[in-house]
């Protein structure tokens, strides 16, 4: 395997060779998605059209493009990479492939705090933003908490995070169940994660708060690589890991959150796009950056897919997601059994 | 004899049982430093209180002087190099990756490759002996080359101090030698070796400096010639047995009395 070296004055760079050949078809990919996710509704615009809308022509199609489609696509890019990143941080802290932030209950948490401002405060896009990460986090420390006696970020964790996210999603039905028809009507069409009818003002926010915390992340990138040596060598090679555990948890759980208060909980992209990366790649550990693109790569095409499947009618793209991410996740399950 | 690392006083436990307390033990520069003694003596706790893998709840690890937890992550990673006993890989890593690690300190958010890097990556590998391994995924080694891998790792660190917690263990007799010729070469270079060893003999052969302990406690300390004798054997292992010349070396040899 070859590495290449990238310079610039002081910047200096090492990455394996494939990995930046991933990296730009990634990229080519998705562009090329969400062209195809412009062109694409209920009304096909050739691509033509799409850059004429995009470059400021006038008319109604360039209206369909700029304000209801665009903000979809890229939704769909950013929050795609905000659950792949958030995936491979968690399967790297507890090394696992199963440690997904949807199985360990943080999408289930963060529903409950968005539940909770919707039905108690007003429900504003800051308030479910402050709501689904104070749920992700809350969730987060209780699996903290629970799985902390013994080999802490393993297995253990793994099951008590799958014993909380059941009884989290209990909690949700017994809140929706309780809620105002109108409130409960919203929430459940919610629960089943979908991009259906995002517009501008829903994005602002979240793309934001995602942008921050990734880039905080690839601040953190190196050293949550060299972690994957185990407590003992990473430490002794100077890295500081109490911090930056707490850190990506940090950063994790806001990905997740902010994606789910917006689109509710879309399941299998942080499970599956940070396994897909890293054999892409072929890296060792659970590298965030392919992970990061094939979410993005991933949840453009199951929203492309849940709109095409049964057209007219759009399909939330978390139940396209979790129909594929189910059977992903029985493999996995069977896989993992199999071997211990 | 100069000791630019020490502990100073140490108590030393995990949760609720104690495993040293008061200890103090200087590190000779320069010179290869055995820990032997029986297991659960203490041995490995010591090393990682010197690498801060454990927090002394009384006490100090010095430092040219200065206590370890003062020192940035980075700082400390440049000085004290250290192997623990099982070091995980991550799944398929290839050696001169894995080598490439121990370049972590050296490395910032701007600049995360020099030549230098490349250099140091390149000379650790030939002075562990696994430069011809480089492009071969760790997992496929055998455990005597793993264990060179991962030397190579600490070595890419360029520390002036070497810890190394049970080297040898897991290894066949053959790779065990090749290694602990290995820790001398690099003691005869001028780095400074402290190794937990279970082998008394090998200690003696080997090490300038041993330090015996029992209990959490040090026992004895000072060059195997000196210090190692039936006694201390006795004492420290409850081994009743003999001390006769190493008939290559010289040096004292243990033989179980019965």
């Amino acid at each position: 395997m070859t590495a290449v070296v990238l310079r610039r004055g002081r910047f200096s760079v090492r990455v394996e060779r494939r990995t930046l050949v991933v990296t730009v078809v990634a990229l080519v990919v998705i562009a090329g998605l969400i062209l195809l996710g412009l062109c694409h509704g209920a009304v096909w615009a050739s691509p033509a059209k799409v850059f004429a809308a995009l470059t400021g022509g006038h008319g109604e199609s360039a209206v369909v493009i700029r304000q209801w489609r665009l903000p979809r696509v890229l939704a769909a890019a950013v929050f795609g990479a905000a659950l792949g990143a958030a995936g491979a941080i968690f399967q790297g802290l507890t090394r696992n492939p199963l440690g997904s932030p949807e199985v360990i209950g943080l999408d289930a948490g963060a529903y409950t705090g968005a539940l909770v401002a919707l039905t108690v405060l007003s429900g504003t896009s800051g308030q479910l933003v402050t709501g689904a990460v104070l749920g992700g986090l809350v969730a987060a420390a209780v699996v903290y908490l629970l799985s902390r006696s013994g080999g802490v970020f393993g297995l253990r964790l793994v099951v008590v995070g799958i014993a909380v996210n059941a009884m989290l999603t209990a909690v949700n039905s017994w809140i929706v169940l309780r809620a105002d028809l109108e409130i409960a009507i919203a929430a459940v069409g919610w629960s089943a994660g979908s991009l259906n009818g995002i517009g501008w003002d829903d994005v602002g926010v979240p793309f934001a708060v995602i942008g921050v915390l990734l880039a905080l992340l690839a601040s953190r990138a190196r050293s949550a690589q060299q972690a994957d040596l185990g407590r003992e060598v990473a430490i002794a090679t100077g890295v500081g890991l109490d911090r930056l555990r707490l850190q990506l948890v940090f950063i994790g759980v806001g990905c997740t959150a902010t994606v789910t208060a917006v689109a509710g909980p879309i399941a299998f992209i942080a499970l599956a796009a940070p396994q897909i990366g890293r054999r892409l790649v072929a890296a060792p550990g659970v590298p965030v950056l392919p992970a990061a693109l094939t979410g993005a790569v991933l949840l453009l095409a199951t929203d492309l897919l849940a709109q095409v499947l049964l057209a007219p009618v759009s399909l939330p793209a978390g139940v396209v997601s979790t129909v594929v991410g189910g059977i992903y996740l029985i493999w996995l399950l069977a896989r993992k059994v199999g071997r211990t | 004899m100069s000791a630019r690392l020490s502990a100073r006083d140490l108590t030393l436990r995990y949760d609720d049982r104690v495993v040293s307390t008061r200890l103090s033990v200087d590190v000779p520069d320069g010179a290869f430093t055995a820990v032997v003694g029986p297991n659960a003596c203490g041995k490995s706790t010591l090393l990682r209180a010197f690498v801060r893998l454990l927090r002394p709840s009384a006490g100090v690890v010095l430092l040219d002087g200065r206590d370890v937890r003062s020192y940035p992550n980075k700082e400390l990673a440049r000085a004290l190099g250290f192997l623990p006993q099982e070091p995980i890989a991550p799944e398929d890593v290839r050696v001169r990756a894995l080598v490439a690690r121990g370049r972590f300190p050296y490395q910032s958010l701007l600049s995360t490759w020099s030549d230098e890097d490349e250099h140091c990556v390149a000379e650790a590998m030939t002075a562990a002996g696994v430069a011809d391994l480089a492009d071969r995924p760790v997992h496929e080694l055998s455990g005597g080359q793993r264990q060179r891998v991962w030397i190579a790792l600490v070595l890419a660190q360029r520390t002036t101090h070497l810890l190394l917690d049970e080297p040898t263990s897991f290894l066949d007799i053959a790779h065990q030698y090749q290694l602990l010729e290995l820790l001398a070469g690099l003691r005869d270079q001028g780095r400074t070796v402290i190794a937990v060893l279970h082998d008394i003999n090998q200690a003696c052969r080997y090490a300038d400096h041993v330090v015996a302990m029992r209990d959490g406690q040090v026992v004895a300390e000072g060059p195997p010639s000196r210090v190692v004798d039936a006694a201390l054997i006795t004492k420290v292992f409850e081994l009743p047995c003999v001390v006769v010349p190493d008939p290559v070396t010289g040096t004292p040899m243990v033989v179980p009395a019965r």
